[in-house]
Parts: C-alpha cells; structure tokens; sequence
C-alpha cells in the first residue's frame, strides 16, 4: 500500500510544463534535493533562484554579493548538502576568486554554479565568454540547448559533482535562460545531506595541501575528458558536412543545416577528444558553430584537425542565430515583407524611430539625474536602471565600468586631479579641463554588493569624494528583488535591514544625510554642499521606485493649456509621460502615475493634479 | 494558417504585457499538443524600450528565435513597432497591429521624428494587415491593460485551425483569477473585432 501511494504522488507530481530554461534548471535542482542556493541577481540568470524561492524544502537566499553566495554555497558542499549558486556572466567574475580554489578542494555534497552569459548584450556591459572560466579553473563545464535539457543538465551537475568531487558549472545564455519551452518534470527526491567529515588536508587550501591538490586536480580532468565521450550526441552521421556546435547554437544549426552530420556536445570542459577526432575523420568538411570566442574551434586545431573552419564564417561578436549563420555560410539573406507604397513615401523598417530604455515616469532617479546634468558635474556611474542616467536627456554619466566601480572611480580621478593640480603650480588643471566637481552615483543594492570597500578606501586615503546612494528600497534592474536594506528576504520574512547612514558613519563619513530627490530645490543645495566639503561625503537619495507596490501617488497630472506658456521646461526631464502636442505639451494619462515630480518645472504653475 | 509550423513574432513597448501574450500562447500550443518555443526578453529593454517575443508552434521546433522572413504573424502592441518588426515577417505573412501610437524618448526630446499613419501606410505591401484600436477597445471592457488581451482575440480569429475553446480554457490558465472576467471580455471583444474585419485580408 505504501510503495502505490508513493507512486500515486509521484505520478501526480509528473507533468509537462512550458518552463524558461532558468526555471528549468530550478526544477532539475530542486527534484536533485538541492539543500542550499545563495546567489546575487542578475540578467539573464535571476529566475532559477526566483523559481526555487517559491519551491519546499530548499533554503534559498539572496546574498549581498556573487563571491559571498558561491562561498556560501561552498560551505554548505563542504558541510554535505548539495549546493548551487546563480550568477550571471560578470558575477562569475566577483566569484572567480573562490571558485578557482574550490576546484583544488572538491566538494563533499555537489555543488553547482550555474553561470548565465549575455551574447549580444542584452543586459549587460560586456560580452565576456565564461566558457574560459572553467577551462582555467580546470572545472567542468555542461551547457544545456533547451528547456529539457536545462532540468536534465541541472540534475546530472549534482551527480556528477559528487561523483568526481568538483564543483560543476552549468553554462547557460540568455536564449536558453529566456526561452520557454516543454519539460516533463517530475517529483523531489529526498536526498539526505552526507555526513561531514573533517579533512584539513582538502579543505584547508595552504600551499603544502593544495599542491598536493593540484595533482588530484589534474587527473580528474583527464578522468572527465573521457567521461565528456559520453556527453555528445551524434545527428545524421555520415555526411559530407560535419558541424560541432553546443548549446543555443545546436538549435540554430539543427535548422541552418539540416542535412549536415552534427557532433552536438553537452559537456564543454573538458572537451571530448575521441569524440571529437572520430566525428572530424568521419566528414569532409568540419565546421565549428559557437558564440563568442573560438572556444572550440581553437581546441579541434589543438588536436591537430587544421582543416576545421568556425570563425572564418561566424561573427565572434554578439548572439547567431539561424539567419546569420546561413547568411554567413551560404552568403545568401532570407527575403522578408516589405511596406508599399499606399498613401505616401514607402516606409522602411529604418524609417522606425530608436526606442532605448528609459527611467520610467515616477522613477525616483530622475531628480538626481535632472539635477546632476543642471549642475554639470562630472558623474563616475554603476550598474542599475540609473545608468539610463547616461542617456539623453541627463547625459549625466562619465564613466560605468561594473559593479561597485563608481566609488573606487571617483576616488581615482580626485587623486588624479590632485596629483595634477601639485604638479601644475598655479593653474588648476581641473579648470582646464572644465571640471566643476565629481560626484558618484550608486545604487542600494550595488553599494552592498561591492561599493562599501570602496568608501572604506576613500576615507582610510584622506580622500574627500561625495557618494550619492541611490536608495529606491529595492534591486530595480534585474526585476524587483529584494537586498540587505530592504529589510526583507528572498521569502519576503522580515529582517534587519542594513542601515546606510549608520554604515557610512561607522567606517568613517561624518557628512552622511538623506535627501528627497524629488525635492529639486533641497537635493540640488545638498550636492552642492557635499561637493564643496573637503572630506568625503554621502548623500542617501532616499524614494522607493515608482513600480514597487505601495508606491500609489493616485490620479495622474494634467497641462493646463490655457495657462502653459509653451517653455518647454517640463520636456528637460526626460518623463515619456510628458509628450509634445502640436505646437505645445501635454500628459500622456496611460503613462503618467501622478508623481507630481514636474509640478516643479512648470513656473506657471500648468501642470496640476487631476482632481 | 498551419498549426504546424507557426511563428508569431510579438512586438511592443516595455510594460504592455508582451510577456504575458507570449505564456498565453505558449499554453494554447501545450493544449494543441504541439512542440512549442517561446523567446522572452527580460532586464534592461524592459524599461520602456522596444521588446520582441517570439512563439514558435508545430510538430519539431529547434530554435526558439524567430529570425528574418520567418514570421507568419506580427502581433504589433504600438504603431510604429509593427513597422520595426516588417524584416522578420515573411512575404505574405500578417501584420496585425494597434493603432496606438506610444512616443519614444528620441522623438518626445526632438532627436527623431515618428513616421505618421503607420499603420495605413503599412498596406499595400506584401503581406496583409489588420490594424485596430486595441487601447480603446480594452478601455471599454474595462482596463487599458487589456490590450495584449484584445489583440490576442484578434490573432485567435486568423488562426481557426485552433479552436476558440482551447484560447479559452488557456485564457483562463495564464490569467490571475480576480482579473478574469475583464479579460474574457476584452478576448471576445478581439474576436468580434476580427470578425468585422472580415477575413483578415488588407
């Protein structure tokens, strides 16, 4: 009676579902009993750990930053639990440091990074391949082409991370984190957390261990290049044309080349040699499709096959797809629709107006952009929704590098210009080149993640930097999520939220305050008072982004047109809700939420609240 | 159209509810049994920028992106984005498009100029178009948030190889329980739009 309930449940549990490959990759960990997932949002990989928030039996949690939550996820392998951690491509970079070590010392339970790259840069700020990651990390590397194989791919990493005691890394990109598609899921399998076992000699990286390590390290990669034989799949053999392809690009080529034989490989790293050698003396002519860098195909030359082709054909920048690759290959262009000539001059697609992101209209950024790009000041940026700060109208950004960046930045030029102004005698070099003052602008959540070390720096270094901290009482960008000021968790529990002005005294900021960026008139006194101090400084921009529930500023706001003088000030904040109406302006009411932010543009007193 | 082999590109603005027009018919192809792919875009192009989503449903679908001349159908949310979307339809293909018209940043500061009558001038092409006042025909159900809802009415009435009872019981899956009933109304309101429209041709 037993064992049929428990197949009765099972059964139950058993269904197809259309899941985004994030959310695939949550359901494969949560159905291998994962026990413990730590990770830092971020495009394209936030929903696997989304997902898994809202799944029984697995403690999840946001951490401040990607080096924190692998570390965390490092310690529960360590402890026995089966452990993940979710980043994407940069935050791979942030968690380099423990990853590269984790390598030398193995795993207890299996641990998983599962590591989201961005080709084309969809959300991102640089295009960077991780696949090398896991080749100079010496860690396995298994990258899923769809949905199915996203929840099979995420299952297998545990096994495999338990079974050959490393860490494993699951390779995704945005087309396969953000594309739906049917997965017959299943049940969680209780998987007990092994036991812990003291081992200093593995787990306690010195130099004497971890040479010792090393060894172990380098005959585990050969163990797994035979063990990657196992991870291919072999389409349409015996062809003239061969392709090894991987990933997003196995779909693209199912469809660019139907009739070619395909080595479709599921483990990247390490490569599979004998696969590889076979499937290469078995066509005429070899073809690597992949993104990003040549990864592959500089491996297949390393074997010796010199008649492989890849980037010959395909772009190493930005995402392929179907269309490009045959375009590429066959140099032919699929034709397309084309607008005629009813009523007037034929419409093209360029004909199309640019439509970039924008701050939405409420958002809170606006009034320190607005008054930054009035002040015209030098702005050192960071990662978020605000660095939309960088675009027309504000204009208001010099520099964005990653996260964190604005501080350390900051403190760089101020040293510079110092440097400068001693060298110089009597002319101000700052002056010269027509510098009123630097500010850096960065976020609640990015300042967590990686902008404290910077403040500490410039107060330890005698600098005198003013930070804006932009607190909109979430993790905007990435889709609302929350962080250590919010005060809540990834579950929505209430907890101790970081205080920021108490942060900024304890490491040594004296000048601290918060400021409404609403209020234009007291925001914009504020920086100019904080630019002037000869210490450092922190404005806390303090108002919840117009999208958080809660924030209700009721009836949009309206032109009155009899009394608008057509000045046009209204226009200078870059709100999509104000728009231009013939010869004057007006309230688009679908966009606008009411914020009243441009009340205070309109010296005539226009623009009003709908009553 | 064929059930078989049928890729709906969605193209609108950032907040229009592209994503949920893309789940909803991601469901219509699970109930039709069908392979089924679906592309989102999510982060950045979220704010307020232009986003497309691609649905690919038949019997064996590799890649999930519809790429160019692919397209049998562009749902369109805003005017000037059907236009943007023209590379991916194919020759003969079917643009069905809101009239409303949503201003871009560059054209609101003046940068850039937003082409006039759109959706008129799209006709005469090669390919059919449907263009309607989704906006006000969700507004009159009851919220300007059903316009993905609206639209998908429409796209439901040129696809009678699906059954209207299937985008109905799919309607009632992807929708939140106690915004149900405006968007039942706002799917029929869609349909009858289509249907006065004839049979889809320009």
């Amino acid at each position: 009676m037993g064992n049929t309930d428990k197949m009765d449940n099972s059964d139950k549990a058993k269904a197809v579902k259309l899941l985004l490959g994030n959310e695939a990759v949550a359901q494969g960990a949560w159905e291998a009993g994962v026990h413990v997932v730590s990770s830092y949002p971020g495009t394209p990989s936030t929903e696997i750990t989304e997902t898994l928030a809202k799944l029984p039996g697995v403690y999840c949690e946001w951490s401040p930053n990607e080096k924190v939550s692998a570390e965390v996820a490092i310690g529960a392998a360590i402890d026995g639990a089966r452990a993940m951690c979710c980043m994407k491509h940069v935050g791979l970079n942030v968690a380099a440091d423990p990853l590269f070590t984790a390598a030398y010392a193995g795993v207890n339970g299996g641990l998983v990074f599962a590591v989201a790259d961005d080709p084309g840069l969809f959300s991102s700020q640089n295009d960077q391949d991780s696949r090398f990651y896991a080749l100079s990390a010496h860690v396995p590397m298994l990258e899923p082409s769809d949905s199915a194989e996203c929840f099979e791919f995420a299952q297998k990493a545990f096994e495999l991370s338990e079974k050959y005691d490393t860490p494993v890394i699951l390779r995704l990109t945005t087309r396969v984190s953000h594309s739906r598609s049917p997965v017959q899921t299943g049940a969680r399998r209780v998987v007990p957390k092994k036991p812990y076992v003291k081992d200093i000699s593995k787990y306690v990286m010195m130099p004497g261990m971890a040479k010792k390590r090393q060894a172990v390290v380098k005959e585990r990669d050969r163990v797994l290049t035979e063990v990657a034989d196992s991870w291919v799949r072999l389409v349409n053999p015996g062809r003239k044309l061969g392709i090894i392809t991987s990933g997003i690009c196995y779909q693209y080529v199912r469809e660019a080349f139907p009739d070619a034989s395909v080595l479709k490989l599921g483990m990247i790293y390490p490569l599979p040699e004998r696969a590889i050698k076979e499937f290469a003396a078995s066509v005429e002519e070899l073809l690597v499709v992949e993104e990003l860098e040549p990864y592959i195909e500089n491996f297949v030359r390393q074997l010796g096959i010199a008649y492989v082709e890849g980037k010959k054909y395909f772009t190493p920048l930005g995402e392929l797809g179907t269309e490009k690759i045959k375009n590429a290959y066959y140099g032919v262009s699929t034709p397309a629709a084309e607008a005629g000539e009813n009523g007037g001059e034929k419409l093209s697609v360029d004909d199309a107006p640019h439509r970039p992101p924008t701050l939405c209209p409420g958002c809170p950024h606006r009034g320190v952009f607005y008054t930054l790009s009035q002040l015209k000041l030098r702005v050192t940026g960071d990662i978020g929704c605000y660095t939309l700060g960088a675009a027309a109208p504000y204009k208001a950004m010099d520099a964005c590098i990653c996260m964190g960046a604005s501080i350390g930045m900051s403190h760089g030029m101020e040293k510079a210009e110092a440097v400068a102004k001693a060298e110089a005698g009597d002319t101000d070099p700052a002056a010269a080149d027509n510098i009123r003052g630097t500010v850096a602008v960065i976020g609640d959540s990015t300042f967590m993640h990686s902008g404290i070390t910077g403040l500490v720096n410039i107060v330890y270094n005698k600098g005198a930097s003013t930070v804006i901290i932009l607190d909109n009482s979430i993790t905007g960008m990435t889709g609302h999520q929350q962080n250590p000021t919010t005060g809540k968790t990834i579950r929505m529990e209430d907890t101790h939220p970081v205080d920021l002005v108490l942060l900024a005294r304890a490491v040594g900021v004296e000048r601290v305050r918060i400021v409404d960026p609403f209020d234009l008139k007291a925001f914009k006194e504020a920086v100019l008072e904080e630019i002037s101090a000869d210490e450092p400084s922190v404005i806390i921009a303090q108002r919840p982004c117009a999208l958080l529930k809660g924030v209700n500023y009721g009836k949009p706001v309206y032109i009155d047109t009899d009394v608008c003088r057509r000045c046009g000030a209204c226009m200078r904040l870059g709100c999509p809700a104000i728009v231009k109406k013939g010869d004057g302006y007006g309230i688009d009411r679908s966009l606008c939420v009411g914020c009243e932010f441009c009340t205070q543009m309109c010296r005539f007193g226009a623009i009003r609240k709908e009553s | 159209m064929n059930a078989d082999n049928l890729n709906i590109l969605i193209i609108g603005v950032g907040g229009q509810g592209t994503l949920l027009a893309s789940r909803f018919l991601g469901d219509v192809a699970l109930r039709m049994g069908k392979d089924v792919k679906v592309s989102e875009v999510h982060g950045m192009s979220q704010r307020g920028g232009s986003v497309e989503t691609c649905v690919r449903i038949g019997s064996s679908i590799a890649s999930p992106i519809i790429d160019r001349g692919m397209a049998d159908v562009v749902l369109s949310f805003e005017s000037v984005e059907a236009l943007r979307a023209l590379g991916y339809l194919k020759p003969g293909g079917l643009v069905i498009t809101n009239t409303q018209e949503i201003l871009p940043m560059p054209v609101i500061s003046g940068a850039e100029k937003y082409p006039e009558r759109v959706p008129e001038r799209l006709a005469g092409g090669n390919f059919n178009v449907v263009s309607l006042d989704a906006l006000a025909a969700a507004e009159r159900c009851g919220s300007a948030k059903c316009v993905n809802v609206v639209l998908l009415g429409v796209l439901s009435a040129a696809i009678p190889e699906i059954p209207a009872e299937v985008w109905r019981a799919s309607l009632e899956s992807v929708v939140p329980a106690k915004l149900l009933e405006i968007n039942k109304k706002a799917f029929e309101a869609g349909r009858q739009m289509a249907n006065g429209k004839g049979q889809m041709a320009n």
